[in-house]
């Protein structure tokens, strides 16, 4: 691919009321869990995890800022500039995957649920979400695998945070490797549990980032790079971390609390 | 086996590769790993008075010609940053304090606070906006270089090394500046400025427009200004701009440079590029029958 490209948006798709599907054509590989830096043309460049593969990729985006609720008002036809992809990838390992998401966290993880299944894996998926109407991708990952679903206000599913349902589900059956995307905190539940149960896991971080190849330091994580090293770190990775699940660097540098 | 060893206004290397400021210098914990790569020192991000969130992206892209930013300055402030020295320092990273202010005064300040933080020399960062000359930088008004050298110097007892802009008519010429301002030694050069406009978009590619280019495209603009320099000052200095391979390093070396800095081809090579370039340039020395790099430092001008 070339380092950068202009492509059109092909069509948007609306998943839940904050979150927005982009797709668009893009000639290049990637693999799951890998993330592009994505232009929304005069308002910012922001890392977004690919959320469909193939010729027509997708990207899918939480809106939580003025750059990612301008681009919510995109149509059909409106360009974006990308470049990509970075980062690491999920690895499948063993015959049976706990996918454990917090709410858009499913969209780094939902390439990874559906080519783990192409590949003959179990894959079981953990969806949470504050509440029903945010739940992510629940029926692609349905038609990988099973789904449990978790809400905060108990509008669907279990009522309760998904670590505590992911927990349910490995006191119960044998999973050879887990899989985990959401908010930190949350994510650091998932990692202490997988480490209790003696069961690897990825867990794809997120962090601010600027340049997206490795030089830029924005995005690091004690002496390691979101965007080089990662996203996706495993348990001995997070480890030998001070700062998981504890701090995150502004946009100025400091270290501030995750 | 060709010494590689080398000194800058008494600042001690293991081998001629430094970290350039920009790169991998924002934390503590990134200082440190480029350090046990290989570097022979690393330079700090440019650090001024207060945090600084910098410009909005898009603030880096790869072109063919090579890479352009515009970041903008982003750094946690002097403050917040002595934290992330003592980090590098657990490495055990020889460091050097790059910073940056509004006037003499704040340069003067942070490098004070900069060294008192035990980093082994300061580099000054002048490729900023100079409030007195509308829309120039500082490293492009000579006599703004010599006092702002001079106030850095009279505030702090390590080494200070004003860094250059390739952006002026004749830079050694503020090379002579500097020297007058009681500099311990040279860096040269920062970015060339530089635009990239994108046609599907009808508008520049950088949220800043203008921005800094680097890498190999900048090199040939870096040799010579690192050998025009060298005529006309009595200090050491270091050549920064497009270094990715030992063969490139000793263009620098030879033109008078006792040591080089190198920053964009960390982007194609990782952090193995120091260790690659400090081979390349012992082979290299050796083959041409050097015993030290500081033998080779300056050759050209025969
Ligand atoms: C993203 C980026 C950030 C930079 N930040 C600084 C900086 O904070 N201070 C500074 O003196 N130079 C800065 N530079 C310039 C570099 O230190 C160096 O002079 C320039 O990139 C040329 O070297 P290279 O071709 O090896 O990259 C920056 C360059 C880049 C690409």
């Amino acid at each position: 691919m070339p380092k950068f490209e202009v492509v059109p948006i092909l069509e948007l798709v609306r998943e839940t009321p904050t979150t927005m599907t982009y797709r668009f054509r893009g000639d290049f590989g990637g693999q799951p869990g890998q993330f592009l830096m994505v232009w929304i043309p005069r308002y910012d460049e922001l890392p977004m995890a690919l959320s469909y593969l193939g010729a027509v990729k997708g990207i899918t985006v939480h809106d939580y800022g003025d750059a990612t609720h301008a681009f919510a008002a995109f149509s059909a036809g409106d360009r974006i500039g990308i470049r990509g992809p970075y980062g690491n990838a999920f690895r499948l390992e063993g015959e049976k995957v706990l996918a454990v998401g917090g709410g858009s966290g499913m969209a780094s993880m939902i390439a990874a649920i559906e080519a783990f299944a192409q590949q003959g894996a179990q894959v079981v998926t953990a969806a949470g979400a504050k509440t029903a109407a945010e739940l992510l991708f629940v029926e692609r990952a349905n038609a990988s695998g099973e789904v449990h679903i978790a809400t905060d206000d108990g509008s669907r599913g279990f009522a309760g945070f998904v670590p505590a349902l992911a927990e349910k589900l490995v006191d119960r059956e044998k999973f050879d490797q887990i899989l985990t995307c959401g908010p930190e905190r949350m994510m650091k539940a998932v990692v202490d549990l997988a480490k209790a149960h003696t069961i690897p896991i990825q867990a794809s971080l997120e962090r601010y980032m600027k340049c997206g190849i490795g030089i830029c330091d924005a995005c690091s994580l004690d002496d390691r790079l979101v965007c080089m090293d990662g996203p996706i770190f495993t348990a001995e990775q997070l480890d030998g971390f001070e700062e998981f699940g504890k701090f995150r660097r502004d946009k100025s540098g400091r270290r501030i609390p995750a | 086996m060709v010494d590689l060893r080398t000194e800058i206004a008494g600042v001690r290397l293991r081998n001629p590769t430094m970290l350039a400021s920009g790169f991998l210098d924002e934390t503590g914990g990134s200082m440190a790993r480029v350090y046990e790569a290989g570097a022979g020192a690393v330079v700090t991000k440019s650090i001024g008075p207060k945090p600084r969130e910098g410009y909005p992206n898009p603030t880096i892209v790869e072109l063919d010609a090579g890479l352009l930013n515009a970041v903008g300055l982003p750094n946690p402030g002097i403050v917040e940053y002595a934290q992330e020295v003592k980090r590098a320092q657990k490495g055990g990273a020889v460091i050097i304090g790059s910073v940056f202010g509004k006037d003499a005064d704040e340069y003067a300040s942070v490098a004070a606070k900069m060294a008192s933080y035990g980093v082994q020399a300061i580099e000054l960062n002048l490729s900023c906006p100079h409030v007195k000359g509308a829309g120039t930088e500082i490293a492009q008004d000579a006599g703004a270089v010599r006092d702002f050298t001079r106030a850095v110097k009279d505030a702090v007892s390590v080494p200070v090394f004003p860094k250059l802009s390739p952006n002026v008519q004749d830079i050694a010429s503020f090379a002579v500046a500097a020297e007058e301002g009681g500099a311990d030694g040279i860096v040269a050069i920062n970015t060339v400025k530089a635009m990239a406009i994108v046609p599907e978009l009808k508008m520049p590619f950088l949220a800043n427009k203008f921005g800094g280019l680097s890498g190999p495209a900048i090199r040939p603009i870096g040799v010579r200004a690192v050998y025009d320099i060298c005529e006309k000052v009595h200090i050491p200095v270091v050549g920064v701009g497009g270094v990715g391979s030992g063969r490139d390093a000793l263009e620098y070396i030879m033109a008078g440079a006792c040591a080089v800095q190198v920053g964009t081809a960390i982007i194609p090579k990782g952090l193995a590029v120091f260790e690659e370039i400090t081979k390349e340039m012992a082979s290299l020395l050796e083959d041409a029958g050097f015993g030290s790099v500081s033998e080779a430092i300056g050759v050209a001008h025969a």
